[in-house]
């Protein structure tokens, strides 16, 4: 039996009558506002995100049957204190996992220190094209997705990090221009983080990461094109940077550089922010098969002639079988303690660990290392014993191919639902910009579970999206801001005119 | 600009303006049909429009007759036909959604809006009052098109592209319907001005929304030779091939470059020739002939557009 919602952590609630102190203003201003009200206003955001053709794509339907993403109006609010300790401890991941990936294509000293296993060699994420490559700046995941739950006041869990070509930012940027739209005046008496320069951030990364010697350079994004699920966003930031969105077949390679295809003739291009996995990227030497690549762009890589974000073989990184080791990263690269905490996982390649997830399978969550997207997966509670059995077998037919984890009890955060404001469950990914600094603008995608108990927050099986509000204090920190604020405006205007 | 997107964008343009143009015909065919003894047949009155379509032999093989109602769907929504309003709109659509972020939000918007609201008629029956709203709705999208494109996007080589796309068609548009009116006329009508002539003409006025220009630069009988004036040489009719081109060469002129040379050299020639061009010396060598080449030459430099800057070569 799933436990009932009020039995979770509450992200409003902390009680049946009480609420935690950052919603308190904003219960106070949702008491006073009927259903109806709310309803109507996220009818009128379905509207404006059909208009603007915030849409993802379902295979295989006609044009009338590209989807909305359901959104939620109620936000979901996080401290400014939180946040600090949240971004602290994403960053602080981010930058050993980066250190991790120049190290396992280099020296490999944390498998000779005997941190990480030497099995993560065979891992079939690691690219051994890219041994001995260097890359700008040794960062690898320039843009990093960091998926926290949380279970309680004080715990926050990283579930997975995303370290290939993570997606979903757009909609951190289109709910929170939503919700300004439907409630201005919420804005108003909140002072809330702006999250709109992500684009601008992310575009200053992407320059920094030019190979030495390029002055200006020509970044670009690489898209599969219109029918990949995921072209929004691609277009989105495209767009919101000011950067050409180009798909493979506007690419060729010629003596080492890449250039795209223009009305004026060949561009060449020094930075290429793709979302497209590294197994599509060059038909040459990866899938043979894929029409989406570059034919030859690995070896104009490999031999300096151009910036890929992320860097091919960051999947290694992101794997449930290194996942484990993130942690004692932290400690053997930056001689920190972890600030964010992993769930606890069993690895069955031990013996101990073993035993116990097999006499607990009907309560943990089992899930197959080196793969992503949930197939070779057991969820304990919500399987049927025969579902168990069989996964046994497999598992004992190979051990080491599996991890396990408690079924964490995700918070749960008020949403607008058919009856009214109900509890449901929800996470949080956090965007991670590396490049010239690291950081990550205050603000994150938070993915709600729509059904009832449900805790599946991924689109594909009923997940909707809410803005996310980092609530600043009104102190001087907020002046600080303002000034910085000016001083990226004077830059640009700067920038703008030396273009003209 | 990425020449797949510049490709994408004058589609786009190109698609839309021939909806309108449809529409348009659509329009003045379904109000000729009201006025009586304007054609012997409904076949007399309804083959024109798809002459004026250049699909009858797409017709001929899905439909039987020249009926009306059959003529309407064929040219609005028959999804088997590529240059059916139905088919334009979509494929404006698409080639905007895959370079939605070559143009501003608004304009990008006002496509997909399009779309979207596209969708009330499909299904619906055209033929019972439906086509004049129809008609009007196109044409009212287009304005609004061509309206938000101008108002809002930067001028640079995309609004270049969107321009170009939606002169060249309008080019081919204007010079297809007057020579199907005009060749279909005159040899019978030896009188001119009598009361078909009169609606017959001012029907093709008014689908190119030259009616009232007419009256204002002649105030005189509607008479075919200077419809043909209007439509052809007068560079102040904005539908006319003169006012295209003005346009198209201006844009080109833009989209300067090496590359652009024989585009540029081919616009020259055919604008000279209505620059400087005599009605006179037109109609003494046969105005059919003049627009049958005029069609032809156009088909050429949209060709030698395609050629240089949107499939463009590696080299």
């Amino acid at each position: 039996m799933p436990k009932s919602a009020s039995q979770f952590f509450d992200e409003m609630q902390l009680n049946a009558v009480d609420v935690r102190d950052i919603y308190s203003a904003y219960n106070k201003w949702l008491q006073n506002v009927p259903y109806q009200q709310l309803a109507t206003k996220r009818a009128e955001a379905e509207v404006l995100f059909r208009r603007v053709g915030i849409t993802f794509n379902v295979y295989g339907e006609e044009d009338g049957a590209e989807r909305l993403i359901p959104f939620d109006v109620i936000p979901r609010l996080i401290s400014a204190k939180e946040w600090a300790k949240l971004s602290a401890g994403a960053i602080q991941r981010v930058r050993a996992l980066n250190m991790f990936l120049h190290d396992i294509y280099h020296k490999q000293e944390i498998i000779h220190a005997g941190v990480v296993p030497a099995s993560i060699l065979a891992n079939s994420q690691y690219r051994p094209e890219m041994f001995g490559v260097d890359v700008p700046n040794q960062i690898y995941a320039h843009i990093a997705g960091i998926d926290l739950v949380r279970t309680s006041e004080s715990q926050f869990y990283v579930l997975e990090d995303n370290l290939r070509t993570p997606s979903g930012v757009s909609y951190m940027l289109e709910d929170r221009k939503m919700m300004m739209r439907l409630f201005p005046e919420l804005f108003r008496k909140y002072s809330i983080a702006p999250v709109e320069h992500y684009p601008q951030v992310l575009l200053n990364n992407l320059r920094a990461v030019a190979q030495p010697g390029v002055h200006d350079p020509t970044v670009v994004l690489l898209s599969p094109g219109a029918y990949n699920s995921a072209y929004f966003e691609h277009a989105f930031i495209a767009q919101q940077m000011g950067i050409e969105l180009v798909e493979g077949q506007d690419l060729f390679v010629r003596n080492n550089a890449v250039y795209m295809r223009t009305t004026q003739g060949p561009q060449r291009i020094d930075v290429i922010y793709r979302r497209i996995d590294d197994d599509y990227i060059d038909p040459l030497v990866f899938n043979a098969n894929s029409m989406l690549g570059v034919p030859g762009l690995l070896s104009v890589y490999r031999n300096g002639g151009v910036t890929l974000a992320n860097a091919v073989g960051t999947g290694v990184a992101d794997d449930k079988a290194t996942y484990i080791h993130v942690p004692a990263m932290i400690k053997f690269y930056l001689g920190e303690e972890p600030l964010l905490e992993n769930v606890p996982t069993y690895e069955l390649s031990k013996e101990d660990d073993l035993q116990y997830v097999l006499a607990h399978l009907d309560e943990l969550v089992v899930k197959e290392v080196q793969g992503s997207g949930g197939y070779g997966m057991l969820v304990g509670p919500a399987a049927s014993k025969k579902e168990i059995e069989e996964f046994r077998l497999r598992i004992l037919s190979s051990p080491s191919s599996y991890i396990a984890q408690p079924t964490l009890a995700l918070s749960t955060c008020p949403t607008l639902v058919e009856k009214g404001i109900a509890p449901r469950h929800v996470d949080l990914r956090p965007f991670v910009l590396s490049g010239k600094t690291v950081t990550l603008v205050p603000g994150a995608l938070c993915r709600v579970a729509l059904k009832e108990g449900s805790l599946v927050v991924n689109s594909s099986q009923g997940g909707g999206t809410k803005d996310t509000w980092v609530l600043e204090e009104r102190t001087e920190e907020k002046l600080l801001q303002g000034i910085e604020a000016t001083e990226a405006i004077t830059k640009n205007t700067k920038l703008v005119a030396s273009v003209c | 600009m990425l020449s797949r997107t510049a490709d994408h964008l004058y589609w786009m343009a190109r698609s839309i303006e021939r909806a309108e143009n449809m529409a348009r015909v659509l329009d003045v065919t379904y109000n000729m049909s009201l006025v009586p003894n304007a054609a012997e047949s409904e076949a007399g009155l309804w083959l024109p429009a798809l002459e004026i379509s250049g699909n009858v032999d797409a017709y001929e093989r899905d439909y039987e007759e020249y009926l009306a109602a059959d003529v309407i769907h064929f040219l609005a929504m028959d999804m088997n036909n590529p240059s059916s309003i139905y088919s334009a709109l979509r494929s404006a659509r698409e080639n905007a959604r895959a370079v939605r972020v070559a143009m501003t939000s608004e304009t990008w918007e006002n496509i997909n809006a399009l779309w979207l609201e596209f969708g009330q008629f499909i299904g619906q029956d055209l033929t019972k009052s439906g086509l004049r709203e129809f008609c009007d709705w196109v044409k009212a999208r287009s304005h609004l098109f061509r309206g938000v494109s101008f108002g809002t996007m930067l001028r640079d080589d995309a609004f270049n592209f969107v321009r170009l796309g939606t002169f060249i068609e309008r080019a081919d548009n204007t010079a297809r319907l007057l020579d199907v009116k005009y060749h279909l006329l005159l040899p019978e009508q030896e009188e001119v001005g009598g009361a078909v002539d009169y609606y017959e003409w001012s029907a093709v006025l008014r689908s190119v929304s030259a009616f009232q220009a007419y009256q204002k630069i002649f105030s005189d009988t509607i008479v075919p030779w200077r419809v043909a004036e209007l439509l052809v040489l007068r560079c102040d009719m904005p539908r006319s091939l003169h006012a295209c081109f003005d346009e198209i060469t201006t844009i080109l002129e833009q989209l300067s470059g090496v590359r652009s040379s024989e585009s540029k050299r081919l616009a020259g020639e055919l604008h000279a020739k209505l620059h400087y061009g005599k009605m006179n010396d037109i109609f003494q060598n046969g105005l059919h002939e003049f627009l049958s080449d005029f069609i032809e030459s156009n088909n050429m430099l949209g060709s030698e557009i395609q050629r240089t800057f949107l499939n463009a070569a590696v080299n």
